[in-house]
């Protein structure tokens, strides 16, 4: 017999592994939901997967009683602007800031000390300074995600940038490259798919934080909406929503992934 | 093209020095080719012309004037690897460097500029044999095809010094000799300034007019730093004797792969 480190399960056989868990934990969900309701019909924290999409139905399909609105949408799109401006204005931010500081030694001398403080400070810890100086509205939550990950974005750009052999900065030199060309040309465009990845990575911080800040203060998302019905335990709510939200962060996750590979088709040859 | 002085030229970190009294001229057309034992200066001497590094005493004279401290066009240079764009193809690697001198905002030319570009870049990427690859990413290309791309690169901005840093290190043997004739029809045909530092003793021996050894002079194994390299031999063409290859292999410790 192979040593387990050399047994490689068929393509097939990979697949149905991988699912295995998530039966085994819906089977899970589905006894426990069954054993509850069978003592108590309308006990709400364990709810069966039939009560869950009906009610996940109703909230995207039937407008609102109280706003005539269709809740879901009215979520989650409220929920990714918020996560897309945060998320766009970190990378920008960190596209910006993450060149400058690994490539210029006046701006990496200049900024990187105060990168490095501001990405020790606990986000959630300033959110009610946040909320204090920008108000409850949507800029505070925006701002919460930019504080949460943009550190985080810059300073891994930063780091792909000083990664970057000295060979080639030396040779777009001898070529006549200034400075800005060498940023436009050279640094940029190899940047740019570390800078998706290290995206993809924030995203999870991101949500984090746009749920935090939702249930603290907002009148619509996808946080907001989770931490509202918490307070009748309305778990046929809650835990659509999750999936849902898993479902969209897993998403975003893939259309980076695409646009990497579509757009960069040297970047995963060169690691290979 | 390009006259290079050294006048007592000294390099040296804190208190470490590595290159000590320098002095050379090298005629316009010369190809150097340097050897030396590790660690014992060479790399730095090709830093200098490059303008990486600058002398810390003495002078170094480009046609008389002093050496910029900066890389330029002026100098065209080979590394041993990380030479090329990796996201970059060949064609796009090679026009780059006109797109470089000639827009310097955008970096892109547009129109009949960039047509007349593209032909340039296409005429160099067939002189090194690359004809055939103009849209392979570096990742694509061997090591070989890589370093052709580099010289073809290089030789864009019809550099008045080529600077080879052991180019052809990582090569197959098969290959050097390829690329060996190569360069050597590129500097006779484009009346090339070039300096190539080697590992590989006969290669530095044959392929060029002018052999130049750094090695130190004075050790004191107490303080292996305390003095610096020096250019021991400094030979010219046609002097290949067995006799004195080997006297050289015994000094620096070289090997004589081929």
């Amino acid at each position: 017999m192979k040593r387990f480190i050399n047994q490689r399960p068929p393509r097939a056989v990979g697949y149905l592994l991988g699912l295995l868990p998530f039966v085994l934990l819906l089977l899970a969900y589905m006894a426990a939901s069954a054993a509850r309701l069978a003592e108590n019909p309308n006990d709400p924290l364990l709810p069966s997967l039939g009560t869950m999409l009906d009610t996940f139905w109703r909230l995207a399909t039937e407008p609102s009683r109280r706003t005539g609105e269709l809740v879901l949408w009215v979520d989650t799109a409220a929920s990714l602007t918020r996560l897309g401006l945060g998320v766009a204005i970190s990378m920008a931010m960190g596209l910006v800031v993450g060149i400058l500081a690994g490539l210029i030694p006046y701006a990496g001398r200049t900024l990187s000390p105060l990168i490095t403080a501001v990405a020790m400070i606990p986000p959630l810890a300033v959110l009610p300074i946040l909320f204090i100086t920008f108000g409850v509205g949507e800029l505070a939550k925006i701002v919460l995600i930019v504080f949460g990950i943009a550190p985080f974005i810059i300073r891994d750009v930063q780091q792909r940038v000083s990664e970057l052999p000295t060979e080639q900065l030396i040779k777009a030199q001898t070529l006549g490259a200034s400075s800005w060309l060498i940023i436009l040309r050279v640094v940029l465009p190899q940047v740019f798919p570390r800078l998706l990845d290290a995206t993809r990575l924030a995203l999870g911080a991101a949500w984090l934080f746009l749920i935090a800040s939702e249930a603290i203060a907002a009148t619509e998302g996808l946080g907001y909406r989770i931490f509202l019905v918490r307070r009748f335990m309305d778990m046929a709510t809650i835990l659509p929503y999750v999936v849902w939200i898993t479902l969209l962060a897993f998403l975003a996750d893939l259309l980076l992934r695409l646009v990497n590979r579509l757009l960069f088709p040297w970047y995963g040859g060169r690691r290979g | 093209m390009a006259t290079v002085t050294l006048k007592n030229v000294w390099k040296t970190y804190g208190r470490d020095i590595v290159l000590e009294r320098v002095n050379l001229h090298v005629k316009s057309g010369e190809f150097i080719t340097i050897v030396g034992a590790s660690g014992c200066g060479k790399t730095t001497f090709l830093r200098m012309l490059l303008g990486e590094e600058t002398p810390s005493r003495g002078e170094l004279l480009m046609d008389g004037a002093p050496m910029p401290g900066e890389p330029g066009p002026d100098r065209g240079v080979v590394f041993q690897k990380y030479s090329v764009f990796p996201h970059l193809n060949a064609l796009n690697n090679v026009l780059v460097a006109e797109e470089f001198g000639r827009a310097p905002l955008t970096g892109h030319l547009f129109g009949a500029a960039r047509r007349a570009a593209r032909a340039k870049a296409v005429e160099m990427l067939e002189a090194v044999g690359l004809g055939h690859a103009l849209k392979k990413y570096p990742h694509e290309l061997s090591g070989g095809m890589q370093q052709r791309l580099a010289i073809a690169q290089a030789l864009m901005k019809d550099p008045r010094i080529l600077l080879l840093d052991e180019p052809f290190g990582a090569l197959d043997p098969g290959i050097r000799k390829d690329m060996h004739a190569l360069i050597l029809d590129l500097w006779k045909r484009r009346g090339l300034t070039i300096f190539m530092v080697t590992h590989d003793l006969k290669e530095g021996f044959y392929l060029g007019t002018r052999l130049l050894v750094f090695d130190k002079v004075r050790h004191d194994p107490q303080a292996p730093n305390a003095y610096g390299a020096n250019i021991t031999y400094d030979i010219p063409v046609g002097r290949t004797e067995p006799e004195l290859l080997a006297e050289i292999r015994d000094q620096t410790g070289l090997p004589l792969a081929t």
